[in-house]
């Protein structure tokens, strides 16, 4: 669904987005997962990860999230990780789809629920998980743990862990490119929640009058924690509040990562094109409970069968096999590489050393020295 | 020259616009409408409306794409009108700006400049007069600045936008028509606090608004033949102690004198500082002068009696004097 925009009266004429920058390219496969990982489980025959086709690619890291968090739920029950874990699993084809969809050069502002964007974005599982045992090569040097994943020289923004925070920080980042001239887009993805803050309609607003290049990506998983979207909003077609801010409205299944990938890659290259910003809701489920502190006792376990009925793993591969392209040797193949990246990157986590509580006030202010921030 | 607080404010601004293409002022009415108080005057016309952006009132969303920018490359300066109005984007300074260094693992900086007017004198009752400059100085990560002459009007701004790091600038709203001689040395060291008269029998420690009010109260004493010295704080975080602790030890005896309210007051916090670091130096013990702990009221009689005031600092000095 598409809903057309006109620029609001009073708007600051937005110069077109004429150059590209070098890095606009389409995203390939993000990180390829290290060797090890890779020799232990393909399959003979089986292509080199960046060289497989767009489907098989997002099938591969749909498998490596899941793969990833489910160990992350094991390993949280073992006390490894620890603090707040906020699961994706039911929701891979969102990130999937949508990081898929943005260029390397493009900007990320993510919630909590990032294992999945950062890993897409090319933050090394490795990193990831060491961050999430609070080891210092964690892509935060521990700092910021499951909620908190950052990695700068990727242009991911973090993991923001206040409802709608991260939304500001997208518009600041897209005024900060229209001002020095660079084109690319900064996606923000949240979930249906924050739609009832203060900060997405702020950050709507500004976005739409000042027409920056903002992807506003919402992940209607239909629950903030335990309130139901119509429990919450006057108004849950969420597409129609976006639209009332005269922001290009899409929707897609976001069970679906083939539709996922379409129409984010459309709303992205409507913003790149200089039309402003853009709003896509993708309907989708999470299996889990909210965190790993939610007994889940708010809604159908019906509700939730009926849901993993359309989980997003099984039904892209029955509708790859259905035509011909996937299978099931090479699913298997997909799913070990999988497995064997998860288990080498709990294995680098588990080794990794600790920071030394002598750096405990390292990074609160930039050193002298570093005045300019480094990574950029 | 002889100019006021806010012409010092402007140049100030004029200048950072127009020696760094990455610097930026954004806030509500800070364009067409010249600034709630006046100090962008003039600048939309000069420097054009993306660098003089006018916001929708959403402090916290401006606020927040005010870190983001910094986060992007910019050098943004981001107005709100008061401190009252930026406890709607404390959200965005307490929970991105001050911690996004850290909690990424020193990957980013937040080069932003955040300043506001703050304060009481004017009857504008209690949503628009309070000082809340030690909520601020109590967020590791940033630099609060209170900026009490003309001179550091116009000499804080520059090296507040060198900082790597997020830094708060609280502009007294009685201070904008301030008048004084600029002179050549106007640049500032914004990691010291400043000896504004030097004296012998205490020290008066004082910031913001309550600053001419301490010399003047200084005026008093002096005309009874008590010598007192008054130090202007002016870094209200990360506190210079070292200019405090001297000082003190001059001294003997000290006041701070803070438009706060007296509970969990900057004034409570410079007086541990003074307990922890130069407790034997005292005489006696240290004395505050703080705001009563009242909403600012409107009626101009209550408004007077509920702040610091010349008097309060004479009779607070007077006492530790026993005289
Ligand atoms: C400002 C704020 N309020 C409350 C919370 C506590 N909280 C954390 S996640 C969450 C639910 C958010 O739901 P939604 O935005 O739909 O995202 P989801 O968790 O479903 O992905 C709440 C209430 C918070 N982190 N921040
Ligand atoms: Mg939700």
């Amino acid at each position: 669904m598409t809903r057309a925009r006109k620029p609001a009266a009073g708007a600051l004429a937005t110069p077109p987005c004429t150059s590209r920058p070098a890095d606009a390219k389409p995203f390939p496969l993000t990180q390829p997962p290290p060797k090890r990982a890779r020799k232990a489980g393909r399959a003979p025959g089986a292509a080199e990860p960046a060289e497989r086709p767009l489907e098989l690619r997002l099938l591969a890291d749909m498998l490596r999230i899941r793969r990833m968090e489910e160990k992350c739920a094991e390993l949280y029950g073992a006390g490894k990780i620890r603090g707040f874990l906020h699961l994706y699993i039911g929701e891979e084809a969102c990130a999937t789809g949508a990081m898929h969809a943005l260029a390397a050069g493009d900007n990320v502002v993510a919630t909590y629920r990032e294992h999945g964007h950062a890993l897409l974005r090319g933050v090394a599982m490795d990193a990831i998980m060491a961050e999430m045992f609070g080891k210092a090569a964690g892509c935060s040097r521990g700092r910021g743990g499951s909620m908190h994943l950052f990695d700068v020289s990727r242009r991911f923004y973090g993991g923001n862990a206040i409802v709608g925070g991260g939304l500001p920080l997208a518009v600041g980042l897209a005024l900060a490119d229209r001002l020095q001239g660079v084109c690319r887009v900064t996606a923000c993805v949240f979930g249906e929640g924050a739609m009832a803050e203060g900060a997405f309609h702020e950050s709507i607003n500004l976005a739409a009058l000042w027409q920056l290049p903002v992807l506003f990506c919402c992940e209607n998983n239909l629950y903030a924690m335990g309130t139901a979207l119509a429990r919450s909003e006057s108004q849950t077609d969420l597409c129609a509040k976006a639209a009332s801010y005269r922001v290009a409205s899409f929707r897609a299944d976001g069970m679906d990562v083939r539709a996922v990938f379409d129409t984010v890659s459309r709303a992205a290259q409507q913003v790149r094109e200089g039309g402003g910003p853009a709003f896509v809701e993708l309907q989708t489920y999470r299996f889990r409970a909210h965190s790993m502190f939610d007994p889940d006792l708010y809604r159908d376990k019906a509700e939730i069968e009926q849901w993993k009925q359309r989980g997003p793993i099984h039904s892209f591969s029955a509708q790859l096999k259905a035509e011909g392209s996937l299978t099931e040797e090479l699913f298997l193949a997909l799913d070990a590489e999988a497995e064997a990246e998860v288990a080498a990157a709990i294995a680098f986590a588990e080794q990794a050393p600790w920071e030394p509580v002598a750096d405990l006030l390292k990074d609160v202010h930039t050193p002298a020295a570093a005045d300019e921030r480094g990574a950029r | 020259m002889r100019i006021s607080y806010r012409e010092a404010m402007r140049q100030a601004l004029r200048e950072a616009l127009a020696n760094d293409a990455r610097v930026f002022l954004m806030g509500e009415d800070v364009g067409r409408y010249g600034g709630s108080y006046a100090v962008s005057k003039g600048l939309l016309e000069e420097f054009g409306p993306e660098r003089i952006r006018d916001t929708p009132l959403s402090e916290l969303g401006f606020v927040g794409a005010g870190v983001g920018a910094a986060l992007g490359g910019m050098r943004p300066i981001v107005e709100v009108m008061t401190v009252n109005f930026s406890l709607l984007a404390l959200d965005q300074v307490v929970n991105s700006a001050s911690l996004l260094r850290h909690m990424s693992g020193g990957q980013c900086s937040v080069p932003m400049v955040l300043r506001m007017a703050t304060g009481a004198g004017r009857q504008l009752a209690a949503q628009h007069s309070h000082s809340l400059e030690n909520w601020y100085a109590h967020i590791p990560g940033i630099r609060v600045l209170a900026p009490a002459t003309v001179a550091d009007a116009r000499g804080m701004l520059a090296p507040a936008l060198a900082d790597p790091d997020p830094v708060v600038i609280f502009e007294h709203a009685q201070l904008y028509n301030l008048e004084d001689d600029l002179l050549d040395d106007w640049r500032c060291d914004i990691a010291r606090a400043a000896v504004r008269r030097p004296g012998t029998r205490a020290s008066v420690f004082a910031y913001g608004g309550c600053l001419p009010k301490a010399l003047q109260a200084a005026e008093e004493l002096a005309a009874s033949g008590i010598d007192v010295e008054v130090v202007d704080l002016r870094v209200l975080r990360p506190l210079d102690i070292d200019t405090i602790a001297e000082s003190v030890r001059r001294t003997h005896r000290a006041v701070v004198v803070d438009e706060g309210w007296r509970s969990g007051s900057l004034a409570a916090e410079v007086i541990a500082r003074i307990a922890e670091t130069c407790f034997y130096d005292l005489d006696a013990p240290p004395a505050r002068v703080c705001s009563e702990e009242v909403p600012i009221p409107y009626a101009k009689h209550l408004e007077d009696a509920a702040l610091p005031q010349p008097a309060k600092i004479v009779a607070a000095v007077k006492e530790l004097l026993n005289v």
